[in-house]
């Protein structure tokens, strides 16, 4: 057993910027605190911005739109590649257009309750007081939304609500989205407010006296790391989800920004919260390299089933009727195939675990449109799944239409991140996380088409307000001297380990690394953990760090264009925070949403939260590497929604 | 499978790059093409070579970095993106020829992978919409006739992967100026800015060195995305409309 669980649990948390009194009136009440900047000086002051997605393209648009100098880094050739790119479904807002009793106060009770009572009443229901202002923006942007013939804004609904109030571009939100954020980042490039350097990434954070000041990151073009200063620094750099090696999440998408910041300082919030997606293209063999999800929809209209008998490797259509499990249906004949993500990913896993999964290797499931076919006709079920369909045809090279579809969960987005207050600032002062990278609004499970909600809120509405706040306190002063030892610290430590990575020349390349640490982290921390299989993973994972600097091989050298290096870089990171999730899992001992604890279950096995003692948000202080992280908690209060126990047998 | 890859090779844009050869064995049917070359750079790295440079992010199809011309084909034999290209869509004993986007426009990188910055400056020029953050009336304010809608998703669809460039014999950007200036010009809310957008970025479009029209229609063919030839004329029509429009 090693020291690393050994954690000591240090001073709690507490947000001291969410102001008190009824939440509706929050929001108003902190943005009238906020100190303002003089528009003449807002020029004078440098915000670097990380990340081109949804969170941060809206940020360092909006951001020089007010007449700040906004200096922006995205990893990609272009920032109209960040994977915010690949969301398909939809994003809420609180619009009620369809006159079905939607209202702020409804998106914000579901939002609420479906991240399982684990988010911060103040934050969510800011982020529906938001949602609706987000429509306004984007169609003013010109981003193609569905309409009707009348030439309204057309809706649909999605998991967990009652209610239409999700707005689409057909499977492709989020690339539209995405685009009128990057549209108006580039339109400030054009104006000269926005200075962007693409193909550069961020290797860690400058903090001169106690703030966050810069950071350093390196032209992946050259190789050459440099240094940029500001008057603060925004993280909006996605999730941590590819720690698990396969996940839906883009090749590059990766933690070394906010794993970087923890390490300088920032507490890192719920790690191990993640969300797993019940509906995607299950792997074919060993040299996937990631999943596909296929949209949440399918399950309206698809019937999910396994053989009865273990082992059946009869083609689907060999096997009859009474010889299936329609397991979804048999255990919660209630909601039947539309259980929410995290109980239909658990179901699938189970079957699997018995030897009764489809597919190679057994890891899949039949999502079954044979029954809708006969019901609706196949013409009708082609208008409404067709391009997923075809996306489905040309992975497997199998005819969704005659045999049914082979799915199987898969890692999709993680609702822990860099802790925040209510400014959406971190635990260093100047350092402010928005998007997927924070922990704020998500609970322990995310609802669908509420991320591209999120990111937009925090990037568009919340930080340009908050960040004034800060920077109105902190003036611009004196240029940080590069010469500074905290600045030469920072930039030893980066080149040192690039050199370290390339002077191992071992026997084993990064992608190897990064699978190994995925695939223990996948059975040990994901759909289904136990305190044993946590302790285990603890025990494995300084083991295989070991390894790793010892038998890393990064051919070429750091002054080129190196993906080998790049890759090794990024793998070092999910080491370490690999490790955090696990210890964040371990600790808590209770089941909810997304984190599934097989110690704490109801006797039907559904998933048992315990209030009393895990009503906190977990934010970790970083010690050292391999030494045990200090536990601060902010503790929850739910004045208007309040918790209950799920069911949906 | 065991395949034959003829695979350009350059250090920097610098360098000069030329045409290496690699045999891979054991490559399933099932593999994406880019997963048969990380087949293959596993296999370099450990030998010690420098594996072969390519963009790729997203595998899905959307992000638009991946950009590889196989067999002389922009993104490959199937009419899709290179990450969604399969290799039961090549046969046992193949030779297969792999190398990047070429256009004058695109300089190389390294390898396979080009500068496609161009691009990204010609939506700077116009690309966008004015509409500054809490400006934006109600969403439905401005009903926009379906038809309309639909027209605008269609050419919004690009992806910006450059294979409409890559494909055109006179390294064209038409089909992806087009593509925004359709997106944009037939929304009532990129009405104001209807003229200015085509014409500057159709002068961008020339000063960053694409090469002209001829409508051979290659672009049309080799885009992943389906955006349409007559995307081309259409913005022709804008341009010279602008024209006629500011001149008065």
């Amino acid at each position: 057993m090693s020291d690393y669980t050994n954690y000591r649990t240090g001073e709690p948390l507490v947000d001291a910027k969410a102001p008190t009194g009824p939440v509706a009136e929050r929001w108003d009440t902190r943005r009238f605190q906020a100190k303002l900047v003089n528009p003449a000086n807002r020029r004078k002051h440098t915000v670097i911005v990380v990340g081109t997605g949804l969170a941060g393209g809206s940020a360092g648009a909006t951001l020089a739109e007010q007449g700040y100098h906004v200096v922006q880094f995205c990893f990609q050739d272009s920032p109209r590649r960040a994977h915010s790119v690949a969301a398909q479904g939809g994003i809420n807002a609180a619009k009620n257009y369809r006159n079905d009793g939607d209202s702020v106060h409804r998106l914000f009770y579901d939002t609420v309750k479906g991240g399982d009572f684990r988010a911060r009443e103040s934050n969510v229901h800011r982020l529906a007081e938001i949602s609706v202002e987000i429509i306004d923006q984007c169609v003013a942007q010109g981003v193609p939304f569905a309409r009707e013939y009348g030439g309204l804004l057309d809706n649909r609904s999605f998991g967990g609500v009652q209610v239409s109030r999700t707005f689409y571009a057909r499977g492709q939100t989020g690339q539209q989205l995405l685009l009128g954020a990057y549209q108006a980042l580039s339109r400030q490039i054009a104006a000269g407010n926005v200075e962007l350097h693409a193909r550069t990434e961020m290797l860690d954070l400058i903090v001169v006296d106690g703030k966050a000041r810069g950071i350093v990151a390196r032209d992946l073009v050259t190789g050459k790391t440099d240094t940029y200063f500001a008057d603060a620094v925004v993280l909006a750099t996605g999730g941590y989800g590819n720690v698990f090696y396969l996940s839906t999440n883009a090749m590059n998408s990766n933690a070394t920004a906010i794993w970087r910041a923890h390490r300088r300082g920032a507490y890192f919030a719920n790690p191990c919260f993640t969300q797993i997606h019940p509906t995607c293209i299950p792997r074919t063999g060993d040299h996937q390299s990631k999943l596909t999800l296929m949209s949440e929809s399918l399950r309206n209209d698809g019937r999910i089933w396994v053989p009865k008998a273990k082992g059946d490797d009869r083609p689907a259509n060999r096997i009859p009727e009474d010889e299936r499990d329609y397991y979804l249906e048999r255990i919660y004949p209630a909601f039947g195939n539309l259980v929410p993500r995290d109980i239909a990913s658990r179901a699938a896993k189970n079957v699997c675990d018995e030897g009764r999964g489809v597919g190679p290797g057994g890891q899949g499931v039949y999502l079954d449109f044979a029954e809708a076919i006969a019901r609706m006709g196949r013409k009708k079920v082609e208008e409404k799944y067709g391009n997923l369909f075809d996306m489905y045809a040309r992975i497997t090279a199998e005819n969704p239409y005659e045999t049914p579809m082979r799915i199987y969960p898969a890692v999709h987005y993680t609702m822990g991140g860099l802790w925040v207050d209510y400014d959406l600032q971190t635990t260093i002062p100047g350092l402010f996380a928005i998007g997927e990278a924070n922990f704020s609004d998500h609970g322990a499970n995310r609802l669908g088409a509420s991320a591209l909600m999120q990111g937009l809120a925090d990037g568009y509405f919340v930080l340009p307000s908050t960040i004034n706040d800060y920077l109105a306190r902190n003036p611009h002063t004196e240029e940080i001297d590069a010469g500074h030892p905290a600045v030469t610290e920072a930039v030893a430590e980066t080149e040192d380990r690039l050199n370290l990575l390339l002077a191992v020349d071992g026997d084993r390349t990064p992608d190897s690394f990064h699978r190994e640490i995925g695939e223990l982290m996948w059975e040990f921390c994901g759909m289904a953990r136990t305190e044993q299989g946590l302790r285990e993973a603890l025990d494995r994972i300084p083991r295989i760090r070991e390894e790793f600097w010892r038998r890393i091989k990064v051919p070429g050298t750091g002054e080129q264009f190196n993906q080998s290096l790049e890759k090794a870089n990024r793998v070092v990171d999910y080491l370490e925070l690999a490790e955090l999730m696990c210890l964040d899992a371990l600790h808590r001992a209770e089941s909810c949403g997304g984190h599934f604890r097989e110690e704490s279950q109801t006797p039907d096995g559904e998933a048992a939260r315990r209030d009393e003692e895990f009503s906190y948000a977990a934010a970790w202080e970083f010690s050292a590497t391999g030494d045990a992280p200090v536990l601060h908690k902010e503790d929850l209060v739910f004045e208007y929604v309040h918790p209950t126990q799920r069911s949906y047998a | 499978m065991k395949l034959t890859l003829r695979v350009w090779r350059q250090q920097n844009a610098e360098a000069p790059g030329a045409m290496a050869t690699y045999e891979v064995d054991g490559i399933s049917q099932d593999m994406s093409f880019l997963e048969m070359l990380d087949t293959l750079n596993e296999e370099l790295i450990l030998s010690g070579d420098e594996p072969v440079a390519f963009d790729h992010d997203c595998r899905e199809g959307i992000c638009g970095a991946c950009s590889l011309v196989i067999n002389g084909d922009a993104h490959g034999p199937e009419r899709t993106t290179t990450c969604q290209l399969h290799m039961r869509s090549f046969e046992d004993g193949d030779t297969i020829d792999v190398e990047p986007w070429r256009a004058s426009a695109f300089p190389v990188v390294k390898d396979l992978v080009v500068d496609r910055s161009s691009f990204d400056r010609i939506i700077q020029a116009g690309g966008y919409i004015s509409a500054p953050t809490g400006t934006a009336p109600d969403a439905h304010a401005t009903p926009v006739p379906k038809p309309d809608a639909d027209s605008a998703f269609e050419h919004a669809e690009c992806i910006g992967c450059g294979a409409c460039v890559a494909a055109c014999p006179n390294g064209s950007a038409m089909l992806f100026t087009s593509a925004k200036v359709n997106h944009l010009n037939v929304l009532p809310q990129g009405a104001p800015e209807r003229e200015t957008r085509v014409l500057d970025m159709v002068a961008t479009m020339d000063d960053e060195g694409f090469g002209g029209c001829t409508l051979t229609g290659e672009c049309a063919t080799a885009c992943p995305k389906g955006i349409p030839l007559p995307s081309i004329t259409a913005m022709n029509k804008e341009w010279l409309r602008a024209n006629r429009k500011v001149r008065r």
